[in-house]
């Protein structure tokens, strides 16, 4: 991957360039029958003639409302209330319709963030894409299904001619999002807008979708506008990045340049915010930004992060008018105090105490879930699926969607019941008995977080009244003043005030509601706690936070955690063991030290070889591209289930027979027909640039 | 689709075992006995004790309900046409055949022969009506629903709105007095011959002209509603920000969109038009199956009740079997998994 360094260096000569597009001073309002909202106050930026600018910032920053301004498309309510857009020297503030159809998908075109809901399900892919270049091109309709079915082998979709004929629903995610990528590039745009274009995608779709924006733009010469939250693909993609917050510009540099020498706080606390690949868990804490974004209508005077600063000093953080000023080459930043604030780069605090080899809390032995969908036709959720958790240790499933963790998950809370296998807890077998059947205590004990805390909070009542009430069924504390100290504890617990129990859960931002569920979760003592996507739903900044609340509760109550989640940075981040699964199976499992040292299962290399990393270096990795999707786990691969995907497969031994369990060690096993020696090679993408 | 279909028929057959029964049973407690009514007025008691015997009236309704059965599917003969009765009801088709509704009372005939007659005259009334409801509802609701709350919308909403909520009979009158009183273009009543010195067509104006006034709104209304929920879909903003122009958009993309949920709604108008439209056949004098039904209700005319009542539930099954057939060619994620 050398996408970062290649355009990099040609970007020299090019600066000097007129910009294709050039944003000035974008005020975006959004005027409702009562108030107006002022989106965007003040935006400015540029992106060049062949670069990959990147906008990054929190959910609600605007960065979306900048794309639809500039596409001219911000709905009932939007208004451009002033400043200019201009693209290829042309205005598109106010420009006529007829110019702005002239230059929507045929100049500047779009990639959504959510692919199914962007393709008219009643229309063919093929009816779909060949639109675009019958309306620009003037292509009749033959030589536009003959150019859409050329696009779609360079988004790398096998057997266009088939493809062209299907509908969107029977395409998966991936394949949807190369489709919407096809249909951008089919009017040979000069300007494609990304809004956020791999959110809600696996990592291994993620990975490939990413790769091939990178390619396709080498080819095509197109330059990007690349909305994301995600840092690590920003680094990755883009030459150039602006950080946002609350609408405005706050730092802006080549991206190397960003993400070397963060000069904002702001742009700092987020690179902080989210775990290194490289690090495991006991090399640092996770350091959130304290509070969240304010709301258009609560702008602060002077600089917007002030609230949530460190550095903030008033009298000269809270004064109008701050302005973007150049601290380098190409490199602004819009903060009063970063000359002195440069030195004071934060050290963060390595994690303290280590615990001995513990007994086992819950042990999983072959635990198979078995859906009946109907005459010969099964879903197999799980397989077969034995490992086990110590007292107070953290044990992450990984895996992607589908891959049955969430099913693992309810089977342990009694939402569901095995089908066949024991999970022991305390000496009982728990796998076939439901939650209504389960003794008070055995309920108490286990207790779950899940990944939208919207569906645990009640929304007509009270953050205080779900964990009275949980307080309450287990007995845990008697009498109303008991009770209700106990909760003022459980919120001091997670850091809230103890004003937000009177709140309702409308009232909360996503983070708050995330600790409410926690302190739920906690209020009953358990002995197990599961963790089903915690944080994948919340901002990064916010992520940090919870994360590290999680694990610090976690701590001082020695509860054992089940972490399910999907990413692997997070999971090297807090877990001690490592389970990762593949459509049921458990491919691999270990301690992190195991999953992210030498030896690992192909599909584990492929996971951390999908992660994106903001240090420049990461990008020198070999990246392992996963071809095609996960299959249904309806009707799975005969032999290995990785099969069809696997980038090291041996041959037709994989398709036909499932892989023997290789013991690396004690507690490091890999299912692979490889054997042991050739996983132990230096196949690694870590050690392969380690050596290098 | 075999299985579809199979599963549709025994459902209409099931409906209509059903429904009849449950029209047999109610009869039931209308005043007045079949012998009587098929006698008339005046005559005698023992005529009608005579009839009533020979009918086999004072068997229990389950035995009377199989009997009827028998007689429509052709098992056993119609008892009313037994000369020994002195009715003298005479079927050109014969005693015993597949389908015999049996004898109007009402009407002194056998009820193929009048209920057939009956439906086509409602089939021309309802047949034209609906062509013209099914593009008016369109092009209101698909306007209208195209920016909820502009100008067009509120205009056109406000005249939805209006004639939904005009009764038949008041629109009836209303162009009555406008079309044949005040300004006397066309005929006020419709009986379907030319005596009265008016052309069939023009005769069919003003029923037709009723009708749509007072049903097209409301299905207007329901596409509008269906066509603002997919003007707010990401996949329009997908086709507009591809350059497409509005009219580009809404036939190519939100058109057919906006017309799956919509598309149940204007099947049901068939039935609708066919068993429902008593009142707009009253004001003009329209021979047609509805009032044929209330006439026959009123006189307590069984078979023709039966008879209506089967052929309502078909109509209905068939539009209904017509709609999902609809669905899936119009929602590819229901045809194809
Ligand atoms: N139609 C609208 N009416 C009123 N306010 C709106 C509207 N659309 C967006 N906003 C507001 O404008 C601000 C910016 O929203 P925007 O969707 O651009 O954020 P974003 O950076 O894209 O966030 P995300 O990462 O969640 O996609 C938010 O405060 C949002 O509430
Ligand atoms: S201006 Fe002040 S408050 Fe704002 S980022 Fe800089 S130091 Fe923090
Ligand atoms: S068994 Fe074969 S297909 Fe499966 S992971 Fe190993 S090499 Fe790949
Ligand atoms: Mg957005």
């Amino acid at each position: 991957m050398t996408m970062v360094a290649e355009p990099i260096s040609t970007q020299g000569e090019r600066a000097s360039e007129t910009p294709l597009l050039a944003v000035r001073d974008l005020r975006i309002e959004f005027r409702g029958k009562a108030e107006t909202i002022v989106a965007v106050p003040k935006l400015s930026f540029e992106v060049k003639p062949g670069e990959s600018f990147g906008l990054v910032g929190e959910s609600g920053c605007g960065k979306s409302t900048t794309a639809m301004a500039i596409m001219g498309y911000l709905g009932a309510t939007g208004v451009v209330a002033g400043g200019s857009i201009r693209f290829e020297g042309e205005e598109l503030v106010n420009a006529p319709a007829h110019k702005l159809r002239a230059i929507r998908g045929r100049r500047i075109a779009m990639v959504y963030q959510d692919p199914m809901s962007a393709l008219n399900p009643v229309k063919t892919i093929g009816a779909q894409l060949a639109e675009v270049p019958m309306l620009h091109l003037g292509a009749s309709r033959v030589e536009a299904l003959d150019m859409a079915a050329a696009m779609l082998k360079d988004v790398r979709l096998p057997d266009a001619g088939d493809m062209l004929k299907r509908y969107p629903h029977q395409l998966s995610g991936g394949q949807q999002q190369r489709v919407v990528i096809a249909m951008a590039l089919l009017g040979r745009p000069s300007l494609l807008l990304l809004d956020e274009p791999t959110t809600g995608l696996d990592v291994t779709v993620e990975s490939a979708v990413i790769d091939l924006i990178g390619e396709l733009r080498r080819r095509y010469g197109t330059s990007l506008l690349f909305i994301s939250h995600n840092l690590g693909l920003i680094a990755e993609s883009c030459d150039r990045v602006g950080i946002m917050y609350s609408g405005e510009l706050v730092e802006e540099a080549p991206t190397r340049e960003l993400f070397g020498r963060p000069r904002h706080p702001y742009t700092q606390g987020l690179i902080d915010c989210i775990p290194d690949i490289r690090q495991g868990k006991h090399s640092r804490t996770l350091a959130a930004i304290p509070g969240n974004i304010p709301l258009p209508s609560e702008r602060p005077r002077g600089c917007l992060f002030g609230p949530r600063c460190a550095g903030f000093r008033a009298g000269l953080c809270d004064r109008a008018g701050m302005t973007l000023e150049p601290v380098g080459e190409r490199h602004v930043v819009r903060c009063v105090r970063w000359p002195e604030l440069e030195v004071a780069h934060r050290e963060l605090p390595p994690l303290s105490g280590e615990s001995a080899a513990p007994a086992a809390e819950i042990t999983f032995s072959d635990i198979t879930k078995f859906y009946h969908l109907g005459y010969h036709k099964t879903l197999k959720a799980n397989e077969a699926v034995s490992f086990e958790a110590g007292k107070a240790e953290i044990v992450a499933l990984v895996g992607e969607s589908g891959c049955g963790k969430s099913t693992l998950a309810r089977i342990v809370t009694g939402l569901d019941r095995a089908t066949s296998g024991e999970i022991r807890m305390a000496g009982e077998n728990i796998a076939a008995i439901e939650a209504s059947a389960r003794p008070k205590p055995l309920l108490q004990s286990i207790q779950m977080v899940f990944q939208n805390p919207d569906s645990t909070l009640n929304p007509s009542h009270s953050a205080g009244f779900s964990i009275r009430r949980s307080l309450k069924k287990f007995g845990i504390r008697k009498g109303k003043a008991a009770i209700d100290q106990r909760m003022r504890e459980l919120l001091e617990m997670v850091r809230l005030s103890p004003d937000f129990a009177a709140r309702r859960p409308s009232q909360l931002s996503g983070g708050q509601k995330q600790r409410i569920a926690i302190a739920r979760a906690f209020a009953s003592d358990p002995s197990l706690i599961v963790a089903d996507e915690p944080v994948s739903a919340l901002d990064v900044s916010v992520q940090a936070a919870v994360v590290t609340l999680l694990l610090d509760i976690q701590k001082t109550r020695h509860a054992t955690m089940l972490f399910i989640s999907h990413d692997l940075a997070l999971v090297r981040h807090v877990a001690d063991k490592v389970v990762v699964m593949y459509l049921g199976k458990v491919m691999e499992k270990g301690t992190v030290e195991e999953i992210f040292g030498g030896a690992t299962h192909p599909y584990t290399e492929a996971l951390i070889s999908a992660i994106r990393s903001t240090k420049p270096e990461g990008a020198e990795r070999n990246r392992i591209t996963l071809t095609g999707d996960t299959p249904s786990p309806v009707d799975v691969p005969r032999g290995c289930r990785f099969a069809s995907r696997c980038h090291r497969k041996l041959g037709s031994i994989c398709d036909r027979e499932p892989p023997p369990i290789r013991r690396m060690s004690a507690t490091h096993e890999i299912a692979c027909h490889i054997p042991a020696e050739a996983l132990e090679s230096p196949r690694h993408p870590d050690e392969a640039s380690d050596r290098s | 689709m075999a299985i579809f279909v199979a599963k549709r028929l025994a459902m209409m057959l099931l409906t209509m075992v059903a429904a009849s029964f449950l029209v047999f049973a109610v009869c039931e407690f209308t005043p007045g006995s079949v012998a009587r009514k098929s006698l008339g007025p005046f005559a005698t008691q023992e005529q009608v004790d005579f009839l009533t015997k020979k009918l086999r009236a004072d068997d229990p309704l389950l035995v009377r309900y199989g009997r009827w059965a028998g007689v429509l599917l052709g098992i056993i003969p119609d008892p009313l046409q037994d000369p020994s009765t002195g009715l003298n009801f005479k079927d050109p088709r014969g005693a015993q055949y597949f389908g015999n509704f049996g004898y109007s009372t009402l009407n002194k005939l056998p009820v193929n022969d009048v209920i057939w007659n009956r439906l086509g005259n409602t089939a021309i009334l309802a047949g034209l009506a609906f062509l013209l409801i099914v593009p008016l509802s369109i092009v209101f609701g698909i306007l209208s629903g195209l920016k909820e709350g502009g100008v067009l919308d509120r205009l056109l909403s406000v005249i939805c709105i209006t004639f939904t909520s005009i009764p038949e009979f008041a629109s009836g009158v209303f162009l009555v007095t406008l079309f044949v009183i005040l300004w006397p273009v066309l005929p006020g009543t419709s009986p379907l011959d030319t005596e009265g010195g008016w052309s069939v067509p023009s005769q069919l104006v003003l029923p037709v002209a009723v009708l749509v006034i007072y049903d097209f709104g409301y299905v207007a209304r329901m596409i509008r509603v269906s066509m603002i929920g997919v003007m707010e879909k990401p996949f329009i903003r997908t086709a507009v920000l591809k350059g497409m122009s509005t009219r580009q958009v809404v036939i190519g993309h939100a058109l057919r969109n906006a017309m799956i949920a919509p598309f149940t709604v204007l099947l049901l108008q068939i039935n609708f038009l066919i068993s429902g439209v008593v009142v707009t056949e009253l004001v003009f004098a329209y021979p047609g199956f509805g009032r044929l039904l209330l006439d026959a209700s009123l006189f307590g005319d069984i078979a023709t009740i039966e008879a209506a009542t089967l052929i309502t539930v078909a109509i209905a099954v068939t539009t209904q079997f017509v709609g999902d057939l609809g669905y899936m060619l119009l929602d590819p994620r229901i045809r194809l998994r």
